[in-house]
């Protein structure tokens, strides 16, 4: 893991790399960690229902998360949430490129309390 | 078509409509391939290319097919590399005779064009067929139908391949088709080895995005260094015959391939990994392996297949009005309280004095845009913001009232705006639909120079 500040959460960006795609109005980022003991944590903290909370007004659609055990990686598939796709949509990213960001972003879920 | 150690090269020499071209010019002097594949399609730019076509009937091809085949013609012709493409878009066969002429003014004599058509289902659809993955049939969609393409397989691309076709030059050729039709060509793979196939479409996937896999679309500096992107090197697969492939790009060439740069590309646009649909096999990614041999390449395989999906996807685009774009920008103390205040007046603007009910949205770029929608619309600096105001309509004159009402704000809103740009750009939308595989029927048209 990145070292970061004492009073600084760790983001999901400090343990993986990440990528978005788009298909219709269906958003895919598939996440992938650099060292395989953080696959735990990973899987930990990025959960559909998770995904669901922290985007409410994003995530209209059911979110899908596969598991590639082997290669320590996740594909979120959130669908209806591309504010109607890349030919619909009024965001100045309408393909949802930014996605793997917006996932990266994410606090690790540490068991610590977000004061510590 | 043929090295003696059974290895076959495919290189990538565009990933999408707007890729770079001197690269591809590198590959395909110093690679040494046997094909050069450029996927230059996506769900929009064949809409796109229809209303080109439309508007003229010899257009409709990818912008750029013209450099591109100036540049790659030559250079492809001496290392004996067969170009692959989708360039056609909307519109091949004038594609294919672009081409033929481009070859004959470069005095390339016995060049073999094939043309593949087939693609464009318009008139074979009922307006009853249903969505693919939404509610409603064609009949709902109430604007005018501008195109309708079926997704082509390699079975749709091999037939050029057998008449010795230098050059073949397609509408939707579905993207990884385009790299397993010549390893089914060459390999002598056939439709029944469903294992081959799911391997021939992993090294297609991969490749079909260029420099995606090489570096391109990776870099995040301190914790994703790439070297000498400016110089990125377009991908290279070497396949042999059981379908396991390196993936490696050209030395003295930037970018990287390693792990994670194949790791990303392997599952972009793919939702489950297992069940990865095109017009060839349902390809099963969820057991593909990697290993990092170190100097930019690594070794993919034990990719699977299962039976192709019984019917094929198209892609129907129609016409949906202009998407209107305009912005003014403020900069120094204050700048995020004045751009709110601007946010506040386009808004009341266009609801309450004009009563616009189109759709459209008011950004605050600098102060939160992109992730917006997700609820992030906070900045750590507000000291230069651009109001943003996005609308779609169907009605030209509304969108010019839109730009009209951001430009106005230079005299009429905060103090300090400038740089006020507004642009009108026509927009088309697409749905996606199924086809019975009986009703679609490629042909392909040698051209010889």
């Amino acid at each position: 893991m990145t070292a970061r500040g004492r009073n600084e959460r760790l983001l999901v960006r400090d343990i993986a790399h990440a990528r978005a795609g788009d298909k219709g109005n269906t958003s895919n980022v598939n996440i992938w960690v650099y060292d395989p003991e953080d696959f735990e944590l990973l899987k930990r903290s990025v959960t559909p229902e998770r995904i669901k909370k922290e985007f409410p007004r994003l995530m209209r659609g059911t979110v899908t998360r596969y598991v590639i055990e082997h290669l320590h990686g996740l594909n979120l598939v959130m669908g209806e949430a591309l504010e109607g796709g890349v030919n619909a949509s009024l965001n100045l990213d309408s393909h949802g490129k930014s996605f793997s960001y917006l996932i990266l972003g994410l606090t690790l879920d540490t068991g610590e309390s977000a004061e510590s | 078509m043929a090295k003696a150690n059974g290895t076959f090269r495919i290189g990538t020499g565009a990933g999408f409509s707007a890729d770079r071209l001197d690269p591809a010019v590198d590959l395909a002097r110093r690679g040494e391939l046997d094909v050069m594949v450029l996927e230059c399609l996506g769900e929009r730019t064949v809409a796109f290319a229809h209303r080109d076509r439309m508007a003229d009937p010899r257009r409709g091809y990818n912008a750029l097919l013209d450099r591109r085949m100036r540049a790659l013609l030559p250079v492809c012709r001496a290392a004996g590399t067969v170009i692959i493409t989708n360039m056609g878009a909307a519109n091949p066969r004038a594609a294919a005779e672009r081409t033929h002429d481009i070859a004959r003014a470069l005095g390339i004599s016995g060049l073999r064009i094939a043309c593949i058509e087939g693609d464009d289902v318009s008139g074979l659809l009922r307006p009853d067929q249903p969505f693919m993955d939404e509610p409603g049939t064609l009949a709902d969609i109430g604007r005018p139908i501008v195109g309708m393409n079926a997704y082509l397989g390699a079975d749709a691309i091999i037939p050029a391949l057998e008449a010795s076709a230098d050059v073949v030059i397609g509408g939707r050729l579905a993207d990884p088709s385009m790299y397993l039709a010549p390893l089914m060509h060459y390999h002598g793979w056939q439709n029944c080895d469903l294992a081959k196939l799911g391997a021939g479409t992993l090294v297609g996937h991969l490749m079909e995005c260029g420099m995606q896999i090489t570096g391109g679309y990776f870099a995040d500096p301190g914790i994703k260094e790439v070297p000498d992107l400016a110089d990125c090197g377009y991908p290279i697969a070497e396949v042999v015959r059981d379908g396991s492939a390196v993936i490696t790009k050209l030395p003295e060439t930037g970018g990287r391939v390693n792990e994670a740069t194949v790791k990303e590309q392997l599952l972009y646009e793919v939702h489950d990994p297992a069940s990865y649909l095109t017009p060839d096999v349902t390809a099963d990614f969820s057991r593909v392996t990697l290993k990092d041999l170190g100097n930019n390449r690594v070794q993919v395989g034990s990719a699977a297949g299962r039976a192709r999906p019984e019917k094929l996807k198209v892609t129907v685009g129609f016409d949906a009005g202009v998407l209107a774009e305009a912005g003014v920008s403020y900069a120094g103390p204050a700048a995020g309280a004045r751009g709110r205040l601007a946010v506040e007046i386009v808004e009341t603007r266009l609801k309450e004095t004009h009563g616009i009910k189109s759709p459209f949205r008011v950004d605050l770029i600098g102060a939160g845009s992109l992730f917006a929608t997700a609820g992030k619309a906070r900045a750590d600096s507000e000291e230069d913001v651009r109001l943003h105001v996005a609308l779609r309509t169907t009605e030209r004159e509304e969108a010019e009232l839109m730009l009209w009402e951001v430009e106005s704000l230079l005299c009429c809103g905060p103090a300090g705006g400038g740089g006020y740009r507004g642009v009108i750009t026509p927009a088309v939308e697409t749905k996606s639909v199924l086809i019975e595989r009986d009703l679609v029927k490629p042909t392909f048209e040698m051209f010889v120079t």
